[in-house]
């Protein structure tokens, strides 16, 4: 005699039903588990948006501000650097910023909400190291252009609106940070509107 | 190898199986152990509680680790950490309510399973080694759970283990150097915390895995008592062979013996298994859901309050399930007696294969005075129960007293009547 | 008969617990969870009255805010006197070594006096202030006998005065406090503030169990399932039982 069921479909039903129903409380159970491992209140607390004061900020000038344990930059880039950038967009991976390492409020030609004022998060898209800002000096990576950043691990060139360049190994673009002006000398680094 | 060769089937999911079996034997364990073992036809109730301690200690091993995952353990961050947990992490209040609700059901169902061990004399010959690694796994589990209760870091967290690892002082000579010893510190410090929350976490689970392993791989040695208390496994060639059961079992327990009135595990067993996963996920989950602190006995209000070397509480009382023996401690007015008596009250349970010098198993064929005596050890263990959570009064004190007594008076009764006992007689074949 | 047993032994634990209670009786708080313009006026009487000494470090603005239906900038500007940020903890400023100084102990922190003490005791305890003297603040307090903190609600409540009457306990002839009567001088009739007492009885009450209403939402939803489970499993057990019987 086998221990295999007797073939009856009300057996067969009970069998899958119960399967069914208890597996759905296994993933069920397993929701708890799985949603502990994001960001605590803590994480997010100390992830809060942070407000940046530019109302110092010089031309050519770059201020750290530290948002989500990361580095972000701000800079107040001069129309020099502006005007440069302009020239050595063939030499660029991703020109149109295509991408999708910024909001679309920040996919444009300087890859920011004004001109002048850039905001990024200052990590290598190759493999995190923070790259090196050369106001002046960066002709002896890419001809033609004085400022842009380098990035010392495994030499990964970026532009003055973080755009990488060809023949390096980080992929993409730096990542641009959602922020917002809250008004003329103050952002909000870490949330696109206004509160 | 019969058994792969039932098994074996063609194609991919077939070639898989064979492909397993060729290096690991996972079809034979899985029959021997689970589709083809032969568990007798006439469990009740009683016998959910087994695989309800299974899932009771995988509950804790899981929701353990993903508690580690967030609490701090030191004497500054302890307390701050399981508030973290119950606030800022997200479900980490679900978390630790399973795991605080899982430690008093771990003891809920395994006080169940042993006393449905002592109602069905399972501990009898030739189980008794079966029965010595179930102790040994309840001594873990109080040792596992004492350790867990100090991690919190609260008032009851602390005072509760000063109390207790005071307990060692009372052992002449060695006792105030070995508490200390415990302790690490002066007082239960930041270092006697860390020690526990090794032992607690990695130390004591460990031994509880390997002690169930070896509980079942005993049980499934000597075979699964049941209600009648009446053997299934037969002299070979004693059983006619229309009385057997229509299944087919391992050949490894029907080559040595005939079996009759069993059924395979699988599925009977486990689809009676699943019913009784989910009618007790029903009352778990309304403790952990509804009632976490169920009134005080499975979580202490005291302990929501941080730990504080320099005030006691008005009344420490240890969780529910410590005390019964806890009672047995306080009863007796002498410290180093008092040890011994609630130690004694232990190993005396670990003894009863022992005591017990009956050759009936279970309590439906034994006599008036068997039924008689597991009765009032019921009634001995709540009243203890009872009286170890109480403030000390002068009815709780007369009460712990009486029942300390009536509580070594079982083992001493049992082993006196067990001898020349009026037993019914026992029915040939397992009833129904 | 054992099962009977088993369940009896559960139905009577509650009492058990029950019985280790203060001595003195306790009023019912009758607080509502769920209750939410109720959490608010709490949270309001708690920032205004009880933070300047008392903190609550476990507890975080925002999520109080979010719970108790509060829009984040509302109560970043209503609830939050010291400029924390939101998704800070609710502290105050004290230092302990000077709060032990002024007060002989440092204030306790209240996120889980609630779960210490319960309610009703929470309740009981700030209706229970009386003038008296001979204490530092100048009040005593009949659930918490030679209080160390005034009666900062008194403002709200008027001058409390206790009738006391001579009883009898264990055999020795004590004064207890049987009533307490206020001067009409507050600010509040005496419905109004026992509504008050009650509010801020209830935000004490969340905030030591914020998840609460959240676990019994959740509760419900888990036990249908598993009623569902059970009674699959009950058929699909008889089904195959046949076998065998």
């Amino acid at each position: 005699m086998s221990n295999a069921p007797v073939d009856n479909s009300r057996r067969r039903f009970l069998t899958i039903a119960t399967s069914v129903v208890g597996g759905v409380g296994a993933a069920g159970a397993a929701v708890p588990f799985i949603a502990s491992w994001n960001p605590s209140e803590r994480a997010k607390s100390a992830g809060a948006p942070v407000e940046v004061d530019i109302s110092k900020l010089e031309p050519g000038q770059l201020i750290r501000v530290e948002w989500r344990g990361k580095p972000v930059w701000v800079i107040n880039r001069t129309p020099k650097m502006l005007e440069q950038m302009k020239a050595h967009e063939g030499q660029l991976r991703d020109p149109q910023s295509e991408e999708p390492q910024q909001l679309d409020s920040a996919k444009n030609e300087y890859r920011s909400k004004r001109p002048e004022i850039f905001v990024a998060v200052g990590i290598c898209t190759h493999l995190g190291c923070s790259p090196s800002f050369f106001n002046g000096g960066f002709g002896e990576f890419v001809e033609g252009t004085e400022s842009g950043f380098f990035c010392p691990c495994h030499g990964s060139k970026f532009d003055m609106a973080g755009r990488v360049f060809q023949a390096v190994p980080a992929p993409l673009n730096l990542e641009i940070p959602p922020y917002t002006f809250i008004d003329d000398t103050t952002i909000l680094v870490g949330e696109e509107e206004v509160a | 190898m019969a058994g792969k060769q039932d098994n074996a089937s063609t194609g991919v999911v077939g070639n898989v199986i064979n492909w397993i079996d060729d290096r690991i034997p996972m079809t034979r364990v899985w029959n021997m152990h689970i589709a083809q073992y032969p568990a007798p036809k006439n469990f009740n109730f009683w016998y959910l509680f087994g695989s309800l301690a299974i899932l009771v200690l995988v509950n804790q091993i899981l929701t353990g680790i993903w508690l580690t995952m967030s609490y701090v353990p030191s004497a500054e961050g302890a307390f701050a950490s399981i508030e973290y947990i119950m606030r800022d992490v997200e479900y980490g209040w679900l978390l630790r309510y399973m795991h605080s609700t899982g430690a008093s059901a771990f003891f809920v169902v395994v006080y169940l399973h042993m006393f449905r061990g002592m109602i069905y004399g399972s501990y009898q010959k030739p189980r008794e080694l079966l029965w010595l690694f179930g102790m040994l796994i309840f001594l873990a589990l109080m040792a596992e759970a004492f350790m867990g209760y100090l991690l919190p870091w609260g008032q009851m967290s602390f005072w509760g283990a000063q109390v207790i690892i005071s307990l060692f002082g009372a052992i002449p000579v060695i006792g105030d150097d070995l508490t200390q010893w415990i302790r690490g510190d002066y007082v239960i410090s930041g270092a006697t915390l860390n020690r526990f929350f090794a032992l607690h976490v990695i130390a004591l689970p460990l031994v509880l895995v390997i002690l169930v392993f070896l509980h079942i791989v005993a049980l499934h040695e000597v075979g699964s008592n049941n209600p009648d208390g009446v053997e299934i496994k037969r002299k070979k060639g004693s059983v006619a062979e229309e009385d057997k059961p229509k299944f087919q079992f391992h050949e490894y327990y029907t080559n040595k013996k005939d079996i009759v009135d069993a059924i395979p595990f699988h599925p009977y067993y486990t689809v009676k298994d699943v019913l009784g996963v989910a009618g007790f996920l029903i009352f778990f989950c309304w403790v952990v859901f509804f009632a976490p602190e169920m009134g005080g006995f499975f979580l202490e209000a005291p302990n929501f309050e941080a730990a504080n070397p320099l005030k006691t509480p008005e009344h420490i009382f240890p969780v529910w399930y410590f005390t019964p023996f806890y009672a047995i401690l306080r009863a007796i007015p002498d410290k180093l007696m008092g040890v011994i008596a609630m130690g004694a009250s232990i190993v005396l349970l670990a003894l009863l294969p022992w005591l017990d010098r009956g050759k009936v198993r279970s309590i439906r064929y034994r006599s008036k005075w068997h039924k008689l005596n597991i009765a009032q050890f019921v009634v001995t263990f709540i009243i203890l129960g009872w009286a170890g959570a109480t403030p000390q009064t002068d009815l709780s004190t007369v009460l712990s007293r009486i029942t300390t007594v009536t509580y070594f008076m079982f083992f001493v009764l049992l082993f006196v009547y067990s001898k020349n006992e009026q037993t019914k007689p026992l029915p040939e074949r397992l009833t129904k | 008969m054992m099962k009977k047993l088993i369940i009896g032994l559960f139905a009577l634990l509650p009492t058990f617990a029950m019985a280790a209670g203060p001595s003195v009786p306790l009023l019912e708080s009758n607080h509502d969870l769920t209750d939410n313009a109720s959490l608010q006026r709490g949270a309001k009487l708690f920032m205004n009255y009880c933070l300047g000494c008392h903190q609550m470090q476990y507890q975080r603005y925002e999520r109080t805010f979010r719970d108790i239906g509060i829009p984040v900038e509302i109560g970043q500007e209503t609830l939050i006197f010291d400029g924390s940020k939101v998704g800070s903890h609710i502290n105050n400023a004290i230092k302990i070594e000077d709060a032990a100084t002024w007060f002989g102990a440092p204030p306790p922190d209240l996120t889980l006096v609630a779960r210490v003490r319960g309610a009703d005791w929470i309740y009981t305890y700030l209706k229970s202030f009386y003038v008296d003297e001979s204490r530092p603040f100048g009040v005593n307090n009949s659930v918490f006998p030679s209080v160390g903190m005034p009666h900062v609600l008194q403002e709200l409540q008027g001058v409390p005065t206790a009738r006391f009457e001579e009883v009898e306990e264990h055999g020795v002839k004590v004064q207890k406090v049987v009533e307490i009567t206020t001067d009409g001088s507050g600010e509040m009739s005496a419905d109004e503030y026992d509504q008050a007492v009650r509010d801020l009885t209830n935000f004490m009450a969340y905030v030591g169990e914020p998840t609460r209403l959240k676990s019994e939402a959740l509760g419900y939803k888990v036990l249908g399932f598993l009623v569902i489970l059970f009674i699959l499993a009950f058929f699909l057990k008889k089904e195959y039982w046949r076998d065998v019987h």
